[in-house]
C-alpha cells in the first residue's frame, strides 16, 4: 500500500504545486503524523500554492482531517480535488459551524457548593439508612402476624453463603492471629515472669475484643460486598423493578433475609473463631511458656466471667445485623452503570469496617463495669 | 467472485457446543461493499457466526478470514491491526459506561497512541456529525441516552477507527418504528459514504429490505440461501416462507 506522501512541483506557469499522493488514512497516517504535519504546515504558510488531492488513493476522515488543520479549517484558495473528497471537506465546514459544546461554567464558590454537596448527601443517605431500618422493623411485624410470608428459603441459603462458607478463611485467620498475640504477650510476660497471666491476656482480648471485630471485618469484606455487589446488579439489571411488577417486596424478599441471616450467623461465627483463636494462643503458650493444655481449659473460666462471651456474642450480632443493613443500603443506592457500582461497593465495605469499629467503641464505654476479673 | 476480493470468507465452518451442532460446514463469501443480512430463526447461530466473525469464538472445525487473511494467528500485533480494520455495533450498544459520549468515540483514537488530543477532538466532533448528533451531547453520560442516541454513539464509536467492515447486531431491535427508519436511512447513507461493507443480523423486514443487497439465510445448521432478496423469497423452504411470506402477508397494505 502506498504511503502518504508530498511532493512539490513547479508547474509550467511558475506556480508552485503541492501533489498529494498516496493513501492518507488513519493506518497509514498514525506514524507518520509527526513529520507529515510540519511539512504541511509549511506549505500552507508558503501562500499562493495550488493543492492537488487527485492523486490520493483513499482519504478518510483523519486524513481530511490532517489537511484541513493544515489548511486553517477553510478550502485552500487553489484545490484540485475529487467530488467525494470534498464532500470529507463540506462535512468538516459543516461540524466547524455547530455550536460547540459548553460545559457547566465553574462557579466562584465552587468548594462551599462541593461542601454543601457533600454534606446534603451525606444526610440523604442517613435519612436513607433510617427508612431502611424503619422498613425492616415493618417488615418483622408483619411477618410476625403473617409467619406464612417468611422467606425461609432466602435466609436459608444467607445463612450457608455468609456463615458456613465463612468458616474455614474465619477459622484460619483466627488460629493465626491466637498464635501471633500468645507469642508476642509471652515475650514480655517472660521479663517480669508474670507467665500465667497469658491466659487472661487471650482470654479477655479475643473473647472480648478480638473474635468479633475479626469476624465483622472478614464478613464484611466477604459478604457485605457480595451483597452489596448482588443488589446493585440486580438494580442495574432491573431485576429489582420485575420483583416489584410482581407484588414482591424487595425489602421482605432481598433485604430482610440478609439482615436476619447475619444477625443469626455472625454470634456462630464470632464464638467459632474465638474458640479457634484460642486453641491457637494454647498452642503458642504451651511451645514459648510452657503452659500446658490443661492447666490453660481450667484457669480460663476463672480468669475470664462468662459475662465477656456474652458481651461478644452480643457484639456479633450487632455487628452482623450492621454489616447487612450498610451492604443492602448501599447495593440499592447503584445507579445503572459500572462506575457507580464499583463506588458503591467500596464504600459498602468500608462504612461496614468504620461502623463496626465505632459501634465496638460504644460497646466499650457502655459495658466497662462488666465481666473484668477480680 | 475470485476469493482476493472477499472481504469476509467462511469456509467448511462448523460449530459445536457441548453436544449441539450449531452449524455443519457452513461456507460463505461477502465481497466488498456489499451488505448482507443475516436471518435466521431463533436458535440458528446468527449472533454466534457474527461473534465467530470478529474473533469473539473461534469456530470448532473450519476458518474465517477478514481481507483475504486468516483471523487467528500470526502474532499479537498482525490479529490487532487486523481487528482495527473492522468495526462492531453491538445489541445494546456496549457504550462504556463511566465514560461520556465523547470519551467513548475517543477511546479507540486515544488507544492508538499516536495521535493528539486536537485531532481527536476534531475526529470525535466530526463522528459525532456523521451520526447526525451535536457535540453538547458529547457531555452526557450513557446512562442519560435515549435508546435510538445509544445506537447512534455506538455506531459513531465502531467508525472511530475508519474500518471498512462494519458489523450491526440488531441494529433497530428496540428502536419504535420511526427512529429505527432514521437509522436504517443513517447507515445506508453512511455505508454507501464510506465505503463500507456492511454485515447485520436482523429480525425486521422492515430493516432489511431497507439495507440488504443480499440475504444469507441461516437454518437446519448451514446456510440455506445466499442471493438478493427477490430470489430468495421464491425459495421452497418452510422457513424462508414463514419467515418471509407470512409477515408480508400479515402487514396492512401500504396506502397509496
Amino acid at each position: 500500500m502506498a504511503v502518504p506522501c508530498i511532493k512539490i512541483v513547479t508547474g509550467g506557469d511558475g506556480g508552485r504545486n503541492v501533489l498529494l499522493s498516496g493513501r492518507w488514512t488513519l493506518n497509514m497516517l498514525a506514524p507518520l503524523l509527526d513529520s507529515l504535519r510540519p511539512a504541511l504546515a509549511e506549505q500552507a504558510a508558503a501562500g499562493q500554492i495550488t493543492w492537488n488531492c487527485l492523486e490520493i488513493e483513499a482519504l478518510d476522515s483523519t486524513g481530511a482531517i490532517l489537511l484541513w488543520r493544515a489548511w486553517h479549517r477553510r478550502l485552500p484558495g487553489l484545490l484540485l480535488a475529487k467530488p467525494e473528497q470534498l464532500r470529507i471537506f463540506e462535512r468538516l465546514e459543516e461540524t466547524d459551524h455547530q455550536p460547540p459544546a459548553r460545559g457547566v461554567p465553574h462557579s466562584p464558590f465552587e468548594f462551599a457548593i462541593s461542601i454543601g454537596g457533600g454534606a446534603l448527601r451525606f444526610w440523604r443517605s442517613l435519612a436513607d439508612f433510617i427508612a431502611l431500618v424503619g422498613q425492616m422493623l415493618l417488615v418483622a411485624a408483619h411477618l410476625l402476624r403473617h409467619p406464612r410470608d417468611t422467606p425461609w428459603r432466602e435466609i436459608s441459603a444467607t445463612l450457608f453463603k455468609s456463615g458456613v462458607l465463612a468458616m474455614p478463611v474465619t477459622a484460619l485467620v483466627g488460629f493465626l492471629i491466637g498464635i501471633v498475640l500468645s507469642y508476642l504477650s509471652s515475650l514480655q510476660l517472660k521479663q517480669f515472669g508474670a507467665d500465667i497471666y497469658i491466659v487472661n491476656i487471650l482470654g479477655l482480648g479475643i473473647i472480648r475484643e478480638l473474635g468479633p471485630v475479626l469476624v465483622a471485618v472478614l464478613v464484611a469484606g466477604r459478604s457485605g460486598s457480595a451483597m452489596t455487589a448482588q443488589l446493585g446488579v440486580m438494580r442495574v439489571t432491573e431485576e429489582i423493578e420485575a420483583l416489584a411488577t410482581m407484588g414482591v417486596s424487595h425489602s421482605v424478599r432481598l433485604v430482610f433475609p440478609k439482615v436476619l441471616a447475619l444477625g443469626v450467623v455472625m454470634p456462630m461465627l464470632v464464638l467459632w473463631a474465638t474458640a479457634i483463636a484460642l486453641v491457637g494462643g494454647m498452642v503458642s503458650a504451651q511451645a514459648q511458656l510452657d503452659i500446658s493444655y490443661g492447666f490453660f481449659f481450667d484457669t480460663l473460666p476463672k480468669a475470664v466471667p462468662v459475662i465477656n462471651v456474652w458481651i461478644g456474642l452480643t457484639k456479633g450480632l450487632a455487628f452482623g445485623i450492621l454489616i447487612a443493613l450498610i451492604a443492602c443500603h448501599f447495593g440499592l443506592r447503584v445507579r445503572p452503570n459500572t462506575e457507580s457500582l464499583s463506588s458503591n461497593t467500596t464504600t459498602s465495605v468500608v462504612t461496614s469496617i468504620t461502623v463496626v469499629i465505632l459501634v465496638d467503641a460504644v460497646f466499650a464505654v457502655v459495658t466497662r463495669e462488666l465481666g473484668m476479673p477480680g | 467472485m475470485s476469493s482476493n476480493d472477499a472481504v469476509i470468507g467462511i469456509s467448511d465452518l462448523s460449530t459445536r457446543f457441548g453436544d449441539a451442532w450449531i452449524h455443519r460446514h457452513v461456507n460463505l463469501e461477502i465481497g466488498r461493499g456489499e451488505m448482507v443480512a443475516l436471518v435466521g430463526g431463533s436458535g440458528s447461530g446468527k449472533t454466534t457466526l457474527l461473534r465467530q466473525m470478529i474473533g469473539l469464538l473461534a469456530p470448532t472445525q473450519g476458518s474465517i478470514s477478514l481481507f483475504g487473511e486468516p483471523l487467528y494467528g500470526g502474532g499479537v500485533e498482525r490479529e490487532r491491526t487486523l481487528r482495527r480494520r473492522f468495526g462492531v455495533l453491538f445489541q445494546h450498544g456496549a457504550l462504556f459506561s463511566s465514560f461520556s459520549v465523547y470519551d467513548n468515540i475517543a477511546f479507540p483514537l486515544r488507544e492508538l497512541r499516536s495521535l493528539d488530543e486536537g485531532l481527536i477532538h476534531d475526529l470525535v466532533m466530526l463522528k459525532l456529525n456523521l451520526v447526525e448528533l451535536l457535540p453538547r451531547h458529547g457531555l452526557l453520560m450513557p446512562a442519560e441516552l435515549s435508546g435510538g442516541m445509544v445506537k447512534r454513539v455506538a455506531l459513531a464509536r465502531a467508525l472511530a477507527l475508519e474500518p471498512e467492515l462494519l458489523l450491526l447486531d440488531e441494529p433497530t431491535a428496540g428502536l419504535d418504528p420511526d427512529r429505527s427508519d432514521n437509522f436504517v436511512r443513517l447507515i445506508r447513507v453512511l455505508g454507501k459514504e464510506l465505503g463500507l461493507t456492511v454485515v447485520l443480523i436482523t429480525h425486521d423486514l422492515d430493516t432489511l429490505t431497507a439495507l440488504a443487497s443480499r440475504v444469507a439465510v441461516l437454518g437446519d445448521q448451514r446456510i440455506l440461501a445466499f442471493a438478493s432478496l427477490d430470489e430468495i423469497i421464491h425459495i421452497d423452504h418452510p422457513f424462508i416462507r414463514n419467515f418471509f411470506l407470512s409477515e408480508r402477508s400479515r402487514r396492512p397494505a401500504s396506502p397509496h
